[in-house]
């Protein structure tokens, strides 16, 4: 590839990520190779031979793999529906879920923390018409974990989703009823293969980023709830600091390998591209 | 699609859009309760929250400095994002997608990660608790946004258009200045409002950089959140929905400025 000097340009930018972002990140990586005197595994092998970490790394994967479910589950529906309305309908109902997107995550967790609580508005409101005598654990269980997780990450599936649907050719479904597919047929057989690569982006975005969470599961989820982010935090507060950093090559390698397997399968953007 | 599954479709459709919004409106309701604890509905209306935000010290200043790490990240973020989204874009060089892998790696990498990552560099140069920490924390995380908007922005103008500008005899500067620029200045807008919305949101490097002097309103509705459920936190969660809400509309005009000046030049040509 040859250079050129417009390529110049792209310096500062190097400079200022590799100084400040690159440097850190991996200085803090490095860590997990140190101990007491000079270099050592000892860290990596703490770590993984913790049932504690295998716990919460167990617990971590189990919550990413249902709230990645749960919002394709949710996000689908949507995504389809939006595709299929008129224009004006559709982006006013694209501006509603963009709207909790651009929202902080802290905001709309604590609006969780608020509707959850015992004595939150959905308690408040049930025992209120009589169908409950008393208020119910909501808060700080795993199911206001799922909410509120599938919450702040399902437009995250939803908008991808939304892209890949609309921008594909819909004469291919009038095709396939016009040779008598029933419109279950269809779906499974057209719409849903055609429309994978904007369910594997959805999928894999809401998947990495619920294996990094932190601010939701600490707010709403319980003590058994905790995730890996969570231990991690906890770790450097207690100055273990290669315990923390090992911890961290584990989770950071995993989300990589997932990220690298998906751009093989689906192109990013003009960035990646060329 | 047959009408009956038509309709269950929009039924359900409603529903989840509903799961989606009703929490936040919720939190706005509640924030003008005239009650002591968070009731719903409210017994009766009053802005005794928003005044006790306002008249609060330690909810003014960390707002203060929100605004002004957040400005701060923007014109970084644009200083830095519009020249490398070109250099992407425009330049060729060996190892360009690992660079843009680089580049775009703060989307991916835990935001823990960074956080734990930045405490310990931040320590070592006592930086801790100052809002450099905090301004040069969120630009490497706003970055990313700026160097993807400007650069799609950049794949929607024909680079012949500058050429012709050259060989008519204008400067590279003046070329950029009087031709792309123009051309991409939605894209560069959105990527600054993308900018300041990722650093007026951001909590974890907050949390572990701004120490008790650099407090910003994510920190300090952490800390509150921890300790107490005070309804002045409604209030303050409705300020960060509505300014939100504004960046949002702003960046979405944006967005259809850019593709009604699209398809006019795909028109023209």
């Amino acid at each position: 590839m040859r250079f050129n000097r417009t390529a110049l340009l792209i310096l500062p930018l190097i400079a200022f990520i590799a100084l400040f972002y690159l440097t850190p990140v991996f200085s803090m990586l490095l860590r997990s190779l140190e101990s007491g005197e000079g270099w050592s595994l000892s860290a990596f092998k703490a770590v993984l031979s913790d049932s504690a970490f295998w716990r919460v790394m167990q617990i971590t994967m189990t919550i990413s793999l249902i709230t990645t479910a749960l919002c394709l589950l949710l996000g689908y529906p949507l995504a389809y529906f939006i595709a299929r309305t008129r224009t004006s309908v559709a982006n006013i109902l694209l501006l509603l879920v963009l709207m909790p997107f651009w929202t902080s995550i802290l905001v709309r967790t604590y609006a969780w923390m608020v509707l959850l609580g015992r004595r939150g508005v959905i308690n408040d409101t049930l025992v209120n018409i009589g169908l409950l005598e008393r208020p119910m654990q909501l808060l700080n269980t795993r199911t206001a974990v799922y909410i509120a997780m599938v919450h702040v990450l399902l437009p995250f599936v939803v908008l991808p989703l939304y892209a890949t649907l609309k921008s594909f050719d819909w004469r291919l479904v009038d095709a396939a009823k016009g040779l008598g597919a029933g419109p279950f047929a269809t779906f499974r057989q057209v719409t849903l293969p055609l429309s994978m690569p904007g369910v594997a982006a959805g999928a894999v975005l809401v998947f990495t980023l619920s294996i990094g969470f932190y601010i939701t599961p600490a707010l709403v989820g319980g003590p058994r709830d905790m995730m890996i982010a969570q231990l991690i935090e906890t770790q450097v507060r207690g100055f273990n600091w290669n315990i923390a950093a090992a911890m961290a090559v584990v989770v950071l390698a995993a989300v990589l390998m997932i990220c690298a397997l998906f751009v093989r399968i689906v192109p990013l953007n003009p960035l990646m591209r060329r | 699609m047959g009408r009956l599954a038509g309709f269950s479709l929009g039924l359900v459709s409603a529903l989840i859009l509903a799961f989606l919004i009703a929490p936040m409106v919720i939190v706005v309701i509640l924030s003008f309760s005239s009650a002591r604890f968070l009731r719903f509905p409210p017994p009766g209306l009053s802005l005794q929250w928003y005044q006790e935000f306002f008249s609060s010290y330690a909810w003014t200043s960390a707002a203060t400095m929100s605004v002004g790490v957040a400005v701060a990240v923007t014109l970084l973020s644009l200083a830095l994002g519009i020249p490398g989204a070109i250099g992407l874009m425009r330049g060729s060089f060996p190892g360009r997608r690992l660079v843009a892998a680089m580049i775009l790696s703060p989307i991916i990498v835990p935001g823990i990660i960074v956080a734990i990552g930045l405490y310990y560099t931040y320590a070592d140069y006592r930086l801790i608790g100052n809002p450099i920490a905090l301004v040069v924390g969120h630009t490497c995380l706003a970055v990313p946004f700026v160097v993807i908007t400007v650069a799609n922005a950049l794949n929607g103008v024909d680079p012949r258009l500058e050429q012709a500008a050259r060989n008519l005899g204008a400067s590279p500067f003046a070329a950029f200045r009087q031709v792309t620029f123009p051309l991409i200045r939605p894209g560069v807008l959105a990527g600054g409002i993308f900018a300041f919305a990722t650093s007026f949101d951001e909590l974890l490097i907050a949390l572990f950089v701004s120490g008790s002097d650099a407090v910003t309103l994510p920190r300090r509705m952490w800390d509150q959140i921890r300790y107490q459920l005070e309804p002045t936190i409604a209030a303050a969660s409705s300020l960060l929905i509505v300014v939100t809400l504004g960046l949002m509309i702003v960046a979405e005009l944006l967005r259809r400025r850019t593709e009604r000046l699209r398809t006019q030049e795909q028109e023209r040509t």
